[in-house]
């Protein structure tokens, strides 16, 4: 007798939630792997519980209501390979305290994956990003949000895309003062398409960024666009930044630039870059940074699905429609237990989705004189301390033109993140320097490992034979 | 039930479910580790365990990340100088 088929969803926020019940509710068997304690992603994040209570996310009620879903929580999925059977794959998965050594270790056979592992905020450089006290707006999101913790007292939010704004609201609720918000687009430009907003982001969206603004105007906090923190000052720690006004191309006009201080944390945030490592790892085409899907959510990969921001951003609403869709087409692939109307449905918010995500990119385009600012000694590479000069001399002097050799030359994406944060900036930048892209821009998303595992894990194995049951 | 964890020798209260970088940050700190090359600075930045730059030693294992590790009863948290190997009281499963 053979076991009923099984999905694993990798990632549990908003788009693997809802793949995780779309597919259970279609009689599939789902095992929902994320890396948080709980169900939610960065979007749904929990407060920490305050003693004696445990409030549960409507999503997270679902989840842990359905009897289908094995939730694997603090769970990392670290490899992929091809499965038994033709679009099965193997599922290496460690579980435990992050970074622990001896974290248990599974291996599961899925026979179909819903990939939803979700963005991260790009931060493009600047001279004194490395300073202590320079986060990423998600960063302060999280730590206010999660753990109730301000990331600084006096604190000036900087970078483009609307999520600057709840990022900014977290930190006047965790108790900071914002000394300013300043966006480097033109958010004006909704305007020229506001019905098509309206229609596509709906109304919630735009009802929740009206309350983030609103929340600012009352704290009387400085919201400015055309404007961005050009460069972060301090000895051992950001103490003060220096804000300019930006031309139509991010250049920085001449004599506007202001210094605040005193500022104890600047938190930044370019938009998101998708966490690829898993879709490549899987075989599934990426086309300009983000997963190539279907009008069902299926990627190149036969049997992988992937749903969220790793497809392109458009919000938790857009995110929970893919997922739903990715969730239906992957019971319906493995059972014939096809849903038409729901799939329709779900289709049609997911198209809605996809023009909102378009605006979205229209909007807030990231310009390519951000390469201005940076100097001869400014970090590119944060993890192995490469500057610009030397990742200029790789190009110029040395003859490096694809991201692999400028690594191997330079070092640029060779440390402990491996290219995480630099890999785009450093391919965009070799770009400019080339006059053309370099030939092999998705080399960093490269990963073999897709987390980080001990050695000594590694060595020992997983505790036993794949799970097939 | 409050907690206690040790921050370089010191005993601190912790929260259950607090990351050792938000009781880093609880304790005054912007910085606990220093870089391999420069000896420079870093503390929190991603927050979210993608970028690498606020690794700790945790009860002797080096290159634990802040942002994602939550605090037990007990934890001995130690900064980190560049490149460390994990010493001799070295976690153990």
């Amino acid at each position: 007798m053979t076991a009923p088929p099984r999905v694993v969803v990798v990632g549990a926020g908003p788009a693997g939630a809802r793949a995780a019940l779309a597919a259970a509710r279609g009689g599939i068997r789902v095992v929902l792997v994320d890396g948080e304690p709980r169900v939610g992603g960065q979007y749904h994040r929990h407060p920490l519980a305050e003693p004696g209570s445990r409030r549960l996310h409507p999503l997270e009620r679902s989840v842990v209501a359905q009897p289908r879903i094995e939730h694997l929580s603090r769970a990392t999925v670290w490899a992929l390979e091809a499965g038994p059977r033709p679009g099965s794959h193997l599922v290496h998965l460690q579980q435990g305290s992050a970074d622990a050594a001896g974290r248990t270790q599974r291996t599961l056979v899925a026979d179909a994956l819903v990939l939803c592992t979700g963005a991260y905020d790009r931060v493009l450089p600047f001279p004194g990003w490395e300073l202590p006290g320079v986060v990423t707006a998600g960063a302060a999101r999280a730590l206010a949000v999660g753990q109730r913790t301000a990331v600084g007292r006096r604190v000036v939010v900087s970078g483009t895309g609307p999520f600057l704004l709840p990022a900014a609201v977290s930190l006047l609720t965790a108790g900071s003062r914002v000394a300013g918000v300043y966006e480097a687009g033109k958010p004006s430009r909704w305007l020229r398409n506001l019905p098509a907003a309206l229609r596509d982001g709906g109304p919630a969206l735009l009802a929740e960024l009206a309350s983030y603004a609103g929340a600012l105007a009352r704290h009387r906090v400085p919201c400015r666009s055309r404007r961005a923190v050009v460069a972060a000052h301090g000895d051992g720690r950001v103490e003060a930044v220096t804000v300019a006004r930006l031309d139509a191309r991010w250049g920085v006009v001449p004599g506007s630039e202001r210094v605040i201080a005193p500022v104890d944390a600047l938190c930044v945030g370019y938009g998101f870059l998708p966490q690829l490592e898993l879709p490549l790892a899987a075989g599934c085409l990426v086309r300009d940074g983000r997963v190539v899907v279907d009008a069902r959510q299926a990627t190149s990969a036969p049997g992988v699905y992937a749903a969220g921001e790793v497809t392109g951003v458009a919000g938790p609403v857009a995110a929970a429609a893919e997922g739903e869709l990715a969730g239906l087409a992957a019971a319906a692939d493995l059972s014939r237990a096809c849903v038409p109307a729901r799939e329709a449905a779900a289709a049609a918010r997911v198209r809605a989705g996809r023009r909102f995500a378009a605006a979205l990119e229209e909007t807030y385009p990231i310009r390519e004189g951000w390469r201005s600012r940076l100097t001869e000694d400014t970090l590119v590479c944060r993890c192995e301390e490469v500057t610009y000069g030397q990742l200029r001399d790789a190009v110029t002097d040395r003859g490096a033109d694809a991201m692999r050799t400028i690594k191997l030359t330079c070092r640029v994406g060779l440390g402990a993140c491996q290219g995480r944060i630099c890999g785009r900036n450093a391919a965009d930048l070799v770009a400019g320097l080339l006059g053309r892209p370099p030939a092999d821009t998705l080399a960093t998303d490269r990963r073999p490992l897709a987390h980080p595992v001990r050695l000594g894990d590694l060595a020992s194995g997983p505790d036993g034979p794949p799970a097939t049951c | 039930m409050p907690l206690t964890v040790y921050v370089d020798g010191v005993p601190h209260p912790a929260r259950p479910g607090q990351t050792v970088a938000a009781l880093l940050l609880a304790t005054g700190r912007t910085a606990w580790r220093s870089t391999r090359h420069g000896g420079r600075p870093r503390g929190l930045f991603c927050g979210i365990g993608v970028c690498h730059d606020c690794l700790v030693a945790v009860n002797g294992l080096p290159d634990v990340r802040a942002c994602l590790r939550e605090v037990c009863d007990g934890d001995r948290i130690e900064t980190q100088d560049g490149a460390t190997l994990p010493g001799p009281a070295g976690e153990r499963a």
